[in-house]
């Protein structure tokens, strides 16, 4: 894919022994991986497993222990002002103000990103006309369901254009047709070119990723498609192969 | 639609901090409650400070008691009555009921004359004049004390009394508050608690709030830098205080005549500089707690209850315990009361007021370099 972004020809994210430990735990212990532009990229782990700190180091929220991350092409630890620059988030605690109506959460990360009003403006008529986004965009964001929140905090996520989108347990508690649209977003994301990293423990949404990771006690226990995954541990589901991961003792095996 | 994203440059610093400062502009002005409540609430605060809570006494009931009442000693009654501070009672000739009286609350004051007193000052005696005061509160004892003896003395120069001996008489004076109004003194002290209130309190809560929300995290990994976000945080609150500094200082002037002998833009200055203090200790509060109710709670205790306990706004801080006033040069707010005492009642200027200001500006210092570090997102 051609961008005229510099630093965000090659992959998009890098993993490279990437660690972080907490006193004598080790959260996430010498990860490496490569996710590659446009790709959807399921980060997969029970509770505790890992995902969470390695996340917040991609994002800039940490920095690394040992090892070394870089994102859109550049550094974790050492260019994150520019890192967070080319990055969308939205974390697994549903995340716009609700105090404020939609126009204005709108309004509040095109800024911050540093968009005109002009381009917010433009973007937004085409982001909620997409998503058929039927409450008025003056209404409070405490008065929509919870549904209509998660779908809008991931467009707004998107609003920037980011490079690559982090999600973390975006579809935590919504009904499974919000889920599904959500979905839908997803690819729609990838296929303009985003970069979408997210995590889950719903595994029949894992199935929806082009690739996935399972992290077990902070390492990387397994990365493939979902189809290659299957066929190495030879079970027809991926609920099998995360149990025979979980279950086993991976740490050790490497 | 266009599918890849876009050339960027980096996101302009003042255009960031305007987004972000526009959304807390909002939340306040949303918040129609809270938003009353703050700008409504320093007023109530004045009209009690000034009209229930006085430490200047007024309406002391005095009894006079005279056995033999005549022209002099009605004289001392005019005096009393006139004075504007005392409620005359009716003139008894006896001292015996005095103790009932006293005991049930109905006279503060007693003046007691001696029998004889007018022939005694005649032929040149010095007749005795005996003062009780009811010191159950020994401060408001002392206070009526020294306003009665005040008009016992007046009382016995008008008579001419000893003219004979030259005799060196002191005259007092209470300078720059001299008819002790306390609400001159409280004014100073009350727009230093609500400013503690409205900066420290109110940003801490604001900012314990994004935080359990979730929402602090977006702006950490947006393009927001600690400072944009501290700033942003910072600058409508500032606003809020000010405006509530000015209209407690309006309030005052118009309903109690508080003066203002100095520079009232020195005044403002001062309070921006407390201001900024206080929501430096509100950012860095928040950033070490972790809910809404526990940055509420050590905002109260880190900052509202030094502020009102050891800056010398109800308990001066000269009478305090030696440790207490070491502690107490900690306090911002003792420093700020004495730069506003020093400019509203004195006239102070900057060559005067510089040390405070000085103090102050190096907490600011200090503290908000600790916010901007507490707040960089690679702390955790």
């Amino acid at each position: 894919m051609n961008r005229s972004d510099a630093g965000s020809t090659g992959p998009a994210i890098v993993a490279h022994e990437l660690t972080r430990r907490f006193g004598d735990f080790t959260a996430v212990d010498a990860i490496s991986f490569t996710v590659q532009s446009g790709e959807v990229f399921g980060f997969l782990g029970a509770n505790g497993a890992g995902k969470t700190t390695a996340i917040r180091m991609f994002t800039g929220l940490l920095a690394p222990t040992s090892g070394s991350a870089s994102v859109a092409g550049f550094d974790v630890a050492t260019e994150s002002d520019r890192v967070r620059e080319r990055i969308g988030y939205m974390s697994q605690r549903f995340s716009l103000y609700e105090d404020l109506t939609v126009r204005e959460n709108i309004r509040l990360y095109g800024g911050i990103y540093g968009l005109d009003d002009a381009t917010i403006r433009e973007r937004s008529d085409v982001m909620l006309a997409e998503l058929d986004f039927t409450p008025s965009v003056t209404s409070l964001v405490r008065s929509l369901p919870l549904g209509w929140k998660q779908k809008l905090a991931f467009s707004v996520a998107l609003l920037h254009q980011p490079v690559v989108v982090f999600l973390d347990e975006p579809t935590g508690g919504v009904d499974p047709i919000t889920r599904r649209q959500f979905w839908e977003m997803i690819y729609r994301a990838a296929a303009r070119g985003t970069t979408v990293f997210v995590t889950t423990h719903y595994l029949d949404e894992a199935e929806y990723c082009d690739r996935l990771s399972i992290m077990v006690d902070g390492r990387l226990a397994a990365l493939g498609t979902p189809a290659a995954l299957k066929r190495e541990y030879d079970v027809p589901s991926l609920d099998d192969v995360f149990v025979r991961l979980v279950r086993s003792p991976v740490a050790d095996a490497g | 639609m266009n599918t890849t994203p876009t050339h960027r440059t980096a996101p302009s610093s003042w255009r960031t901090l305007g987004a972000f400062m526009g959304k807390e502009v909002r939340h306040l002005l949303r918040d129609r409650q809270t938003l009353l409540i703050l700008l409504l609430l320093p007023l109530a605060q004045l009209l009690l400070f000034g009209f229930a809570v006085r430490t200047d006494i007024r309406a002391v009931r005095v009894l006079v008691v005279a056995p033999e009442p005549d022209a002099t000693t009605s004289a001392l009654q005019d005096r009393f009555a006139h004075s504007g501070r005392f409620e005359l009672l009716p003139t008894t000739s006896s001292i015996d009921s005095l103790d009932v009286l006293m005991r049930r609350g109905m006279v503060d004051v007693a003046v007691v004359l001696e029998p004889g007193l007018a022939s005694a000052l005649r032929s040149g005696g010095t007749p005795q004049v005996l003062v009780v005061a009811d010191g159950s509160d020994p401060n408001t004892g002392t206070t009526m004390r020294t306003y009665a003896t005040a008009v016992v003395r007046d009382w016995q120069q008008s008579l001419g009394a000893a003219p004979a001996s030259v005799r060196i008489e002191p005259r007092l004076r209470m300078r720059f508050n001299p008819t002790l109004e306390s609400v001159n003194l409280f004014v100073p002290g009350l727009i230093a608690l609500i400013l503690t209130m409205v900066t420290s309190l109110m940003t801490a809560i604001s900012l314990a709030r994004e935080k359990e929300r979730g929402t602090f995290e977006l702006l950490l990994v947006s393009p927001l830098r600690p400072w944009q976000i501290i700033v942003g945080k910072v600058l409508p609150y500032l606003g809020l205080a000010m405006a509530n500094v000015i209209t407690v200082l309006l309030a005052a002037r118009m309903v109690f005549d508080v003066p203002m002998r100095g520079s009232a833009v020195l005044l403002l200055s001062s309070a921006t500089l407390f201001s900024l203090v206080g929501l430096a200790l509100g950012v860095l509060i928040a950033a070490v707690t972790s809910s809404q109710l526990a940055a509420m709670l050590a905002a109260l205790g880190g900052t509202m209850l030094p502020n009102v306990m050891l800056s010398g706004l109800i308990f001066p801080v000269a009478s305090m315990p030696a440790p207490m006033q070491v502690v107490s040069h900690l306090v911002p707010a003792r420093w700020f009361i004495e730069i506003a005492r020093g400019i509203m009642l004195k006239g102070s200027g900057l060559e005067l007021l510089w040390p405070p200001l000085t103090i102050l500006a190096a907490m600011l210092l200090v503290l908000l370099t600790l916010a901007i570090r507490r707040t960089s997102p690679r702390l955790a």
